[in-house]
């Protein structure tokens, strides 16, 4: 009998569904190209949100959402605002979900969302530009700004008594943007860069390069790199020379590769990346089990920024970008109840009720200043070659 | 002391990488120089016959450390090294069999001979690729340091550290005994002075009786070795990786043309030439002169003529140079 009504109870909440309107959200991720290996996890993280709202049947009177992949390519503007442009004016979704590197996001923003008029909440665009670009109010991002990594690396080398440093990064955006935002981050707060140089992926041998940071001198050697590329070289080049004992590791290099090259070798770095001791992280790992990694990078972001378009849109009453677009920062920021992953049908009934909600999700959402995420990071220092938490900030 | 200071600091950064640096170049460019004199054309694929050989030592390597053959404090690699020789030698026979000859017997001019080269470049290139995937791959095993900075700073109390790896030690040692057999060789066997006149002139080697395949094969067979040990101690020293060593191809090509193309001597020398501008032209003298200009004069900025990304710029520029002012190299070699 229990299992008679069940049945017929969902039942009717799908042919209710069916009935009601259907919200589509484009998920525009670079699902070929350079980071084709994080892409996967975190559409699907995305499409979780997605499913957990249909499933409750509370969005906009029991609208399903249905998700639309397209391809950023990560690189690629020209691919990748074509791409979006399908979704807009095709597919005819009502926010995207997305991009993912920052190039790609800032093309799609300025020639596809702006011009139509469409949300977008990116999971991991991190260039400090992207704060200052002409957005119409439409654009937010759940990852933080590298200008905020910049702060957070500052404050720490400070709060360690670090007044000099010797910086080198990997020569792209990434490691350009975060250099440029830590030098002046540092030398506002009275630190000293001795010398900011660019190092090449995938060389071999980068004892030149560190001779010319060996010259320049520093308490410690920032390496804004990648783990698995140049950076590593150039810790190896570092330490074999004795040019310096400790290191400071932004997001790039943090990985358990680090523990594995060097060990106690680099005993005493520190380092950070994003990351929060929030009891959002567990919920998502519990929520999400074997059916996807739900630990790769960003794709708790992605959840969140579904999330986010689709409580926006409850609380606006509307799927339309043009009403729900003010919405978001309402629902991501205090006041109101906090919303952890999984919880998404509880935050549709409150929002319904004209209650207040405080979207925490994955990543412990803030949006601060032009709709970007706070950034919270977890402060690591090497001892004993493992990496150890030293706290959150 | 700020004397001492100064020196060491130079020999950390400067001397010992770019001693090592140009010895591995020297091995590289020794092999495109004997078939430039011998076959006359410049082959491409040398950086990635060094690949070929570098792997078979990288296998054989892990092989002997799998069953626990080793050398004590000296690398694993040293071992596998005659394999590694052997495996390249049968590689660079089979293509030259299958490619070279052919084109031998239509007397080919060396300008298609190179494009030929650029063909066996690739296939080598994917062969490679294909046995051990384009990662980095360790193989080094064994002592790392003969001396480490830090170690180095407490026996001496200076305030620099100098830090001698044992690669850096074993290459230098490599690549001398290298040289000294091939000079030995190419002066005073047999088989080498039929090499030598049949670089010199080929049609009078023919007339007295040399046979032109045998030397062909000697040829193939010394620069087999000749890659092999420059590929291994190249990544023994650094890292073994597929791409670098194509990467490889410039700096080892300008060391010959530098030196003089066909021109043993000149190929160790272009070598050494490439290897210390390289280093010296790019690194940030601001440390050294620290040590030894009086404090009025020190200098404020890092004193680097040329920031490190243009490293490979600077094997171009002296090519250049050389092409423009001295045509046939410092050592009086072919013209290119």
């Amino acid at each position: 009998m229990k299992k008679l009504l069940t049945a017929t109870a969902a039942t009717a909440l799908m042919a209710g569904a069916a009935m009601a309107e259907e919200v589509k959200i484009g998920v525009i991720l670079g699902f070929t190209g350079p980071i084709e290996s994080l892409t996967p996890s975190m559409a699907d993280g995305a499409e979780l949100a997605m499913k957990e709202v249909s499933d409750s049947g509370m969005l906009l009177d029991g609208a399903t959402v249905t998700p639309v992949r397209a391809d950023s390519t990560c690189v690629d503007a020209g691919a990748a605002t074509a791409a979006a442009e399908r979704l807009v004016t095709s597919d005819k979704v009502d926010g995207i979900m997305g991009a993912d590197c920052s190039g790609v996001t800032g093309a799609i923003l300025s020639n596809v969302a702006v011009p139509n008029g469409i949300v977008m909440i990116s999971p991991s665009a991190t260039s400090p530009g992207l704060s200052t670009a002409e957005d119409n109010g439409l654009f937010f991002r759940t990852a933080p700004s590298d200008a905020r990594q910049g702060q957070v690396m500052t404050d720490i080398l400070i709060e360690e008594g670090i007044k000099s440093v010797a910086l080198t990064y990997t020569n792209n955006d990434y490691g350009k943007g975060l250099a440029d935002s830590f030098q002046q981050a540092f030398e506002a707060a009275g630190g000293e860069v001795t010398i900011s140089a660019a190092h090449e992926d995938g060389k071999a041998d980068y004892s030149a390069e560190v001779g010319a940071l060996a010259a320049a001198g520093g308490d410690r050697l920032v390496v804004a790199g990648y783990v698995d590329q140049g950076g590593s070289g150039i810790v190896r080049a570092a330490i074999d020379s004795g040019a310096f004992d400790t290191f400071h590791f932004p997001d790039g290099m943090i990985g358990t590769k680090l523990e594995e090259n060097f060990g106690s070798e680099i005993d005493g770095s520190t380092g950070q990346h994003p990351g929060t001791d929030s009891p959002g992280v567990a919920k998502f790992n519990e929520l999400v089990g074997d059916a996807f990694d739900s630990t790769s990078p960003f794709t708790p972001e992605s959840y969140d920024a579904a999330a986010l378009i689709m409580l926006a849109m409850q609380a606006a009453g509307s799927k339309n970008s043009a009403d729900y677009k003010e919405k978001v920062m309402e629902v991501a920021n205090a006041p109101g109840e906090k919303i952890y992953p999984g919880e998404l049908g509880k935050a549709l009934q409150i929002l319904k009720d004209g209650g207040d909600i405080d979207y925490v999700g994955a990543t412990a959402v803030e949006l601060i200043g032009p709709g970007e995420s706070a950034g919270n990071y977890r402060q690591i220092v090497v001892e004993g070659g493992k990496i150890t938490t030293a706290k959150y900030r | 002391m700020d004397f001492l200071n100064a020196l060491v600091a130079l020999s950390n950064f400067v001397l010992v990488p770019a001693i090592a640096y140009g010895s591995q170049l020297a091995l590289g460019a020794l092999g495109v120089t004997l078939i430039y004199g011998i076959l006359r054309f410049s082959n491409f694929a040398h950086g990635d016959t060094m690949a070929f050989g570098a792997m078979i030592a990288v296998l054989v390597t892990w092989w002997m450390q799998s069953v626990g053959i080793g050398l004590g404090p000296l690398p694993t690699a040293l071992l596998a090294l005659p394999f590694a020789i052997l495996g390249c030698m049968i590689l660079v026979l089979i293509t030259d069999r299958l490619v070279y000859r052919f084109y031998r017997e239509q007397k080919a001019k060396p300008v298609i001979l190179v494009i030929v080269s650029m063909g066996v470049m690739f296939i080598m290139n994917g062969l490679v690729r294909f046995i051990i995937g384009p990662d980095d791959q360790r193989f080094a095993d064994g002592e790392r340091f003969l001396i480490s900075a830090r170690e180095f700073k407490q026996l001496t109390g200076l305030k620099e550290g100098l830090a001698i790896k044992t690669t850096q030690g074993i290459t230098v040692v490599v690549a001398v005994i290298a040289v000294a057999l091939l000079f030995w060789f190419l002066n005073k066997t047999r088989t080498g002075k039929s090499m030598r006149a049949y670089s010199d002139n080929e049609d009078l080697a023919l007339l007295s009786g040399i046979n032109p395949e045998r030397v062909v094969m000697y040829t193939w067979l010394i620069v087999a070795a000749l890659a092999t040990t420059a590929g291994v101690l190249y990544g023994l020293d650094k890292s073994f990786k597929p791409f670098v060593y194509f990467q490889l191809l410039l700096p080892i090509f300008a060391s010959a043309i530098v030196g003089g193309l066909g021109n043993p001597l000149g190929a160790i020398a272009g070598g050494f030439i490439i290897a210390f501008s390289e280093v010296t032209i790019t690194y940030a003298w601001k440390k050294v002169l620290t040590y030894l200009m009086p404090e009025s004069l020190e200098p404020s900025g890092l004193v680097q003529l040329l920031s490190t990304d243009y490293k490979f710029a600077v094997s171009f520029v002296i090519l250049l140079i050389v092409l423009l002012f001295k045509p046939t190299g410092l050592f009086k070699g072919k013209a290119v």
